[in-house]
């Protein structure tokens, strides 16, 4: 991919750098990496409320009479169990069971789906839902319409004086004069919503969401807050030549239906996979971070402090008998041997 | 709490954000606050051990925030014989304290004539300013 001369912003970007956010450059955005501090932000939304910009983000329309057909053969869930207002975590596979992007598919009508997608994915899976549309689907990118917000925590929910409501569902509703959908998703493993509204709306959202005690956060704390809960980073941890069954995410994958690179997967499952992507957790002082061999042949694919355990954690992909809780590991610091240790996923979470 | 921005005037300076603190044949060794606030909050310091003979304009050891990590260069030629042990416990001293308690190593300089060469305070903040 070509890389853009200019950076996108989003509709925030004024305010981030009123805020005093250090901006870095991010799937051709300009994005606050963190406005305070990474660790401070962290820790607020795992005992508090945090709000990202994610306007980054990607939004596909995907609407007619057979767009349930079309989502059917493209995504690895099983769509056909989304009733009204609801949300699943699915995947867009590949031919080989490669994981073209990773994304939240909503049904918001009874023929008319939204999919919220990764942002430097969002071209190539709208080019790839394009080439798959079957006549009575439609397939659009409403991305430049949308501001998403994310607003994470445990205390996120009563902070936005919002009901609650089950994970992966979504509501609408009208915060502080504006319009906007509540999803019951996020990416960070604390409670919250994520708040789709029209970009013209994103500047009043976001004000009044800080004017409710909700502390700015980076895409920095973002990512240390999904690698302490294990979720995937497209890019990262999985990708196209990754499949889901190795990467653990054989629980998104309906394999009894028929979708693109089932039969791959199919195979995977019934042979086992070769290597798996795990959890583990540093034993010597060692901070991890992509691309680190792992000694068997195996590699970081995320890796990085942990603000809530102070250690550093990862994720990467180990040969199956490596693969096990308990099993120590050495990663290749820098030339330097360093030994962790593989855990259960998530490697953090919270006590109550 | 981090620190406020500041280049102490009884110190010596590296272009690579190094400070050195001079007494007798002996040199206290740290990185400046333009370093420490680049960076971030550091949460990993890498030290050398102590016996080892460091170089000047050579790294040293490593630091390391949340998404960073940068080789710490010496501004002085020696053998290590102390590593501040507190900042390996907690790092993010640096940040704090970066000329006082987040120091990082002392040396015995072997070429105490390279002391000259190194920048005063006036000198570091206009390498700040020109980059």
């Amino acid at each position: 991919m070509p890389m853009p001369e200019t950076l996108l912003h989003t509709s925030l970007h004024d305010r981030h750098v009123a805020l005093g956010a250090r901006m870095v450059p991010f799937a051709g955005w300009e994005m606050p990496v963190q406005y305070a501090g990474v660790i401070a932000e962290h820790r607020a939304v795992r005992t508090d409320a945090g709000v990202f910009d994610v306007s980054h983000m990607g939004e596909l329309e995907v609407e007619g009479p057979r767009a349930r057909d079309l989502l059917r053969s493209a995504l690895s869930n099983d769509v056909d169990r989304l009733s009204l207002a609801e949300a699943q975590y699915t995947l867009l596979t590949n031919e080989d069971g490669g994981i073209v992007d990773d994304l939240i598919v909503y049904r918001v009508g009874d023929c008319s789906y939204l999919l919220v997608v990764n942002a430097a994915n969002r071209e190539i899976d709208y080019a790839w839902l394009k080439e798959r549309e079957i006549h009575g689907s439609d397939v659009r990118d409403v991305s430049d319409e949308c501001a998403l917000l994310a607003v994470q925590g445990p205390r996120a929910i009563e902070r936005l004086g919002l009901p609650s409501a089950p994970p992966f569902t979504y509501a609408e509703a009208v915060l502080d004069g504006v319009e906007v959908m509540v999803n019951r998703t996020g990416y960070t493993g604390e409670d919250g919503c994520e708040l789709l509204c029209m970009t013209e709306d994103a500047v009043q959202l976001w004000d009044a969401v800080l004017e409710r005690g909700v502390v700015p956060c980076g895409l920095g704390a973002r990512d240390t807050l999904r690698l302490e809960v294990c979720y995937p980073l497209h890019g990262n941890d999985i990708g196209p030549d990754t499949d889901a069954i190795s990467a653990g995410l054989g629980w998104v994958c309906a394999l009894d239906k028929e979708f693109e690179g089932v039969d791959v997967l199919r195979t995977v499952k019934a042979e086992g996979p070769e290597r798996r992507l795990v959890a583990f957790v540093m034993e010597d002082k060692a901070i991890p971070r992509q691309g680190m061999p792992i000694e068997g042949g195996g590699e970081v694919t995320s890796g990085s402090h942990s603000p809530m355990l102070e250690v550093g954690i990862g994720l990467g992909y180990v040969p199956t008998a490596q693969a096990s809780p308990g099993t120590e590991l050495t990663i290749d610091v820098r030339g330097r041997p360093r030994r962790a240790r593989v855990v259960k996923k998530p490697i953090y979470e919270r006590e109550d | 709490m981090t620190a406020a921005e500041s280049y102490p005037d009884d110190l010596r300076y590296h272009s690579e954000h190094d400070w050195a603190r001079v007494e007798g044949d002996e040199a206290t060794l740290g990185i400046t606050w333009f370093a420490a606030d680049a960076l971030g909050e550091l949460v990993h310091f890498e030290p050398p051990e102590v016996g080892a003979n460091v170089t000047k304009d050579q790294s040293y050891g490593e630091v390391e925030s949340v998404k960073a990590v940068s080789d710490v260069i010496a501004p002085l030629s020696g053998e290590v014989v102390a590593v501040n042990g507190h900042v390996i416990d907690a790092p993010e001293t640096v940040n704090d304290d970066p000329y006082g308690d987040g120091w990082l190593i002392r040396v015995l300089l072997s070429d105490p004539g390279e002391v000259a060469a190194l920048l005063d305070a006036d000198a570091y903040r206009q390498v700040l300013e020109s980059q």
